[in-house]
């Protein structure tokens, strides 16, 4: 799965990834490989992803939204 | 004819003012391609913005009803005039102030005779102006352009925000100059709040578009996610007008700045001939002088 995590300011991360688990408004919750098309708003909270090497990132965003489609996950983050 | 000590000492003159014209351009190159960097830094997210909000409006049966979408007849005007805090960059402040102006008594010439047409400047140019010949103004903001963070500009445009949603103001507009490339940037006018329709021509499905188009789940739902993404582009496109802004004001700078200095150059040119051809006519009157002198002794 391909993962870009972008800012207003600046790209946070962009690379291939396993898993990502993500803060939305209506709960938690993770996308692995071939998830179902969605868009979700997302709260306050961490974005954790682990790399296809097995790396594990955590990032800190003020809300935003995802849309995930055909393995690609964009996340339109405000970085806190 | 002036001296020549006169003459040397305008030389050295407009030589150090090119010496600061020079230095300024350099400073605003620097500062321009700084500037340039942060919008292109802001693209991909507000294309991919545009993107979603596009699929979530697809599936969307009737329109949704979003506070900042409502269209009231507009009785209260505000206009957001975006200008520079600092000088030196040619035209650019001018036109700004004259195109709100133009603006205000135009566009809005019924609201603008009813005195209900109010300013709001960012940047001390505009805002020195407008005080200066008593336009109604509703506030100031310079300290802004001091650090243009995506966190400070959304601050800032919750207070529009605020405004809106509490009928302070039933229009919120921007003139502000757009940036285009460092020797050109457009005046514009365009209209913050409410927030209008995405235009037709985005809807034309492209093929290559209609791939893309899938079942998506929405969460929570369409309408509450649109309620939320609005706003978000709202902050977007008020970022982009004073990124926009800065970046132009760079660009005006370097070339006033630029053509500043090819003007001292010019000058100092023509001032060096003038220069050399009085000395010239000191040492011909000398030698004159001199040889007259001793033509008498004979």
């Amino acid at each position: 799965m391909y993962l870009e995590i972008i800012t207003p300011e600046n790209k946070l991360f962009t690379g291939e990834v396993r898993l990502v688990q993500v803060p939305g408004t209506k709960g938690s919750f993770e996308i692995l490989h071939n998830h179902a098309p969605i868009i979700s708003s997302l709260q306050e909270g961490t974005v954790r992803l682990i790399t296809t090497d097995g790396k594990e990132k955590t990032f800190d965003i003020k809300g935003g939204v995802i849309e995930a489609h055909n393995n690609n996950i964009t996340i339109l983050g405000e970085s806190a | 004819m002036a001296g020549l000590k006169e003459i040397r000492t305008r030389i050295a003159s407009v030589k150090s003012t090119r010496q600061i014209t020079q230095a300024m351009k350099m400073v605003a190159a620097a500062k321009l391609r700084k500037s340039q960097d942060k919008i292109l830094r802001l693209r991909p997210y507000a294309n991919k913005m545009s993107g979603i909000m596009a699929s979530i409006r697809k599936g969307l049966e009737n329109d949704v009803e979003i506070p900042l979408m409502e269209n009231r007849p507009p009785e209260k005007v505000l206009i957001i005039l975006v200008t520079s805090n600092r000088g030196l960059c040619g035209a650019f402040n001018a036109n700004a102030i004259n195109q709100a102006l133009q603006v205000a008594t135009t566009v809005y010439a019924e609201q603008w005779k009813k005195k209900q047409v109010s300013f709001f400047a960012v940047g001390k140019r505009g805002a020195e102006f407008l005080a200066s010949k008593g336009y109604p103004l509703a506030g100031v903001n310079n300290e802004i352009f001091d650090q243009l963070t995506f966190a400070n500009v959304t601050e800032l445009e919750e207070r529009f925000v605020q405004m809106f949603l509490f009928k302070e103001y039933d229009r919120i507009d921007f003139v502000y100059n757009r940036f285009k490339n460092a020797a050109v940037h457009l005046l514009t006018h365009e209209t913050f709040l409410p927030v209008s329709e995405p235009e037709e021509k985005e809807e034309i499905p492209s093929p290559k578009e209609e791939k893309t188009v899938a079942d998506y789940i929405f969460e929570p739902d369409k309408d509450s996610l649109l309620g939320e993404l609005v706003p978000k582009s709202l902050r977007i496109q008020f970022f982009k007008v004073l990124l926009d802004s800065f970046t132009a004001e760079h660009g005006a700078r370097m070339t006033a700045m630029h053509q500043a200095t090819d003007n001292a150059n010019d000058l100092i040119r023509e001032l060096t001939l003038h220069y050399n051809k009085a000395r010239q006519a000191a040492i011909t009157k000398e030698i004159l002088d001199i040889v007259g002198g001793a033509e008498a002794l004979k």
